[in-house]
């Protein structure tokens, strides 16, 4: 299961900015980008990533599996964090999860039958005061989720 | 969420004030010609073209009593003045990892001011030597992480970050780095540790980053906002810095207030200024409802009861005095309809799904503490558990090679002291000294829910 071009590019994009000694400084962004290609880290892909790092395989699985937003199983279509700490749930990050659930049917770490939603519960995004607040398959963040602002992401979401 | 109040102007000025303009694509005046227009990198062109010597650098940030404002306060003079002087190679890094909960500054920071960080971080890399630099992200601001490179381009485009700065043979390379969902990695040495491509978990000190750190090699590694502070104190003086403040506590800082309060924000006040203040920036308590508790400085602060914090200012000696902690200024408020059993279940949850497993009493003990909380709280709960829970908190403080065991520890340890009564209505009821609807009235999730907006 190799990466494509277009991947490996922006891996040596990340290579470039680290000494040349350093290679392996670029590995938690190579999994980002094989992620985002693949979908999830199967054990293929983080081969992948190690054989074109020179590292060896466990040092990139210990990296994966340390860093809680890759995903180490397959995940839907989109995947929506949402932020459960103390601050957020002060201003409903809690109940807006459980919106969620009741909405799309699932609990945390589950994924619905079409495989279009899985939801994950979330640690502080860093934006306590635009709760509740939701990741989109994590790299974009929505802020102020009232139930109306759920239901016009889930629509968003085709 | 925007900034609410403003007062140094290279910092925060350009900031927009709409508090529920959230979305990135319409902010304005983070760009390289906004912040030369507010008067950014002038302190920067100024030193160069002046030839200030590294030592009057580290001099006037020593005489600014600016204090490391991502939590621990460590005067950042006097840490870049750790630096050896001789070693060849040597490294800036930036801790913009911004994970403790309540705290949401840095990240305005990136998102309105990116330039501020990178002229604190290249005149950090003057006044000790540096070639080489890093900002590391926080994982779950990746589209701020995507702005801070193209600002970075921007500044590399003008002659301000590369080979020959400005033509005054200044070499300094500067570099994003982004993380990927791992709170120990706002530690500074599992930061490093993450930057140099392994799992992030923190290393003994001694040695101190300023003579092993990155790849082994001294570092200098500060906050975003303590970087974002520089340009400020290099063009106005230290002086000028300082007397924003009070005496051992200069300048101003950014309180991210988070909570049960009308407008969650962040605000930049005068260190020292009284609690009720900021309070009353925040718009008061929302509902006029009462206020019963606030952790002051991230949720690894102790926690401080209404009467307490309203008698505090906000600074690090005020804070302290009062048994608690300045922390990185995240200020979460809690109104009267707080089980304060559920708020420290939830955050004894965070500690333990953070805790990074190296150290045996951090492991085990913050799954002792969140399983403890968390019968109590479903009314399992023991008499001897309150015991039990002081107990696994002192056994865990101390003992860990990082600070997240205290850390895990502080809270426990504070609020049951504070509202010991509620935990043990909690094991002697089987349920809430707050009722469940009383509860419910505190979110406004759920009030707009029942409201009829939705469901």
């Amino acid at each position: 299961m190799m990466l494509s071009e277009a991947t490996l590019k922006k891996i040596d994009r990340e290579v470039a900015k680290y000494p040349a000694d350093q290679k392996q400084s670029a590995v938690m962004a190579a999994l980002i980008f094989a992620q985002d290609e693949k979908g999830w880290l199967a054990h293929e892909t983080i081969a992948s990533v190690a054989q074109y790092l020179d590292m060896p395989e466990m040092a990139v699985f210990e990296v994966a599996s340390f860093y809680n937003m890759y995903d180490l199983h397959p995940v839907g279509k989109y995947k929506l964090t949402v932020c459960t700490n103390l601050p957020c749930a002060l201003s409903g990050g809690v109940h807006a999860a459980d919106y969620l659930k009741k909405k799309l049917g699932i609990d945390f770490n589950e994924t619905t039958p079409d495989g279009k939603f899985t939801l994950k519960e979330g640690e502080c995004m860093g934006a306590c005061g635009d709760a509740p607040v939701m990741l989109v398959n994590n790299k974009h963040m929505r802020c102020f989720m009232a139930p109306e602002e759920i239901d016009l992401l889930l629509e968003e979401c085709k | 969420m925007a900034l609410l109040q403003s007062i140094n102007p290279l910092l925060s000025a350009g900031w927009q004030r709409d508090a529920h303009e959230w979305r990135l694509e319409n902010d304005t005046g983070w760009h390289l010609k906004d912040y030369e227009a507010r008067g950014g990198y002038q302190s920067l062109r100024k030193i160069l073209a002046a030839k200030m010597s590294p030592d009057d650098v580290i001099a006037e940030v020593k005489k600014s009593v600016l204090r490391g404002r991502g939590g621990a306060g460590f005067p950042t003079g006097l840490k870049w003045s750790f630096m050896p002087k001789a070693a060849p190679e040597k490294y800036i890094v930036c801790n913009t990892d911004e994970g403790e909960p309540g705290t949401f500054k840095d990240r305005d920071i990136q998102r309105f001011d990116p330039h501020a960080v990178i002229e604190g971080m290249i005149i950090a890399a003057y006044a000790v030597g540096a070639g080489r630099g890093y900002n590391y992200i926080h994982g779950e601001i990746y589209e701020l992480y995507q702005r801070f490179e193209q600002a970075l381009d921007e500044a590399r485009a003008a002659g301000l970050i590369g080979q020959n700065i400005l033509g005054s043979g200044l070499n300094f390379e500067l570099f994003a780095h982004q993380g990927w969902g791992a709170y120990i990695c706002g530690e500074e040495t599992g930061l490093l540790e993450s930057i140099e491509g392994k799992k992030g978990q923190p290393r003994y000190k001694p040695p101190f980053p300023a003579n092993v750190g990155l790849y082994g090699k001294p570092t200098t590694i500060n906050n975003t906002e303590t970087f974002a502070s520089i340009p400020y104190i290099l063009r106005d003086g230290g002086d000028a810095f300082l007397n924003l403040g009070k005496p051992n506590n200069g300048g101003t800082k950014l309180f991210s207030v988070s909570g049960h309060v009308n407008r969650p924000g962040n605000f930049e006040v005068p260190m020292g200024t009284p609690f009720p203040k900021l309070l009353e920036m925040a718009g008061g308590m929302r509902g006029g409802r009462k206020l019963k508790a606030v952790i002051p400085g991230g949720s690894s602060a102790p926690v401080l009861p209404a009467d307490i914090i309203m008698d505090c200012t906000l600074d690090y000696d005020s804070i302290a005095k009062a048994g608690s902690m300045f922390g990185s200024g995240a200020v979460i408020v809690m109104d009267e309809t707080v089980c304060m059993v559920q708020a420290l279940e939830r955050l004894s949850w965070f500690y333990y799904e953070e805790s990074c497993g190296q150290c045996t009493p951090c492991r085990e003990g913050t799954g002792w503490l969140y399983k403890v909380i968390h019968r109590i709280e479903h009314g399992l709960g023991r008499p001897e558990d309150l015991d039990l829970l002081s107990d696994v908190s002192t056994n865990i403080m101390g003992r860990t090679i990082c600070a997240l065991g205290d850390a895990a520890a502080l809270p426990v340890l504070s609020f049951t002291k504070h509202f010991r009564s509620e935990f043990e209505y909690h094991i002697e009821h089987k349920k809430c000294l707050v009722p469940r609807d009383v509860q419910k009235a505190g979110s406004t999730f759920h009030t707009r829910l029942m409201a009829g907006t939705a469901c």
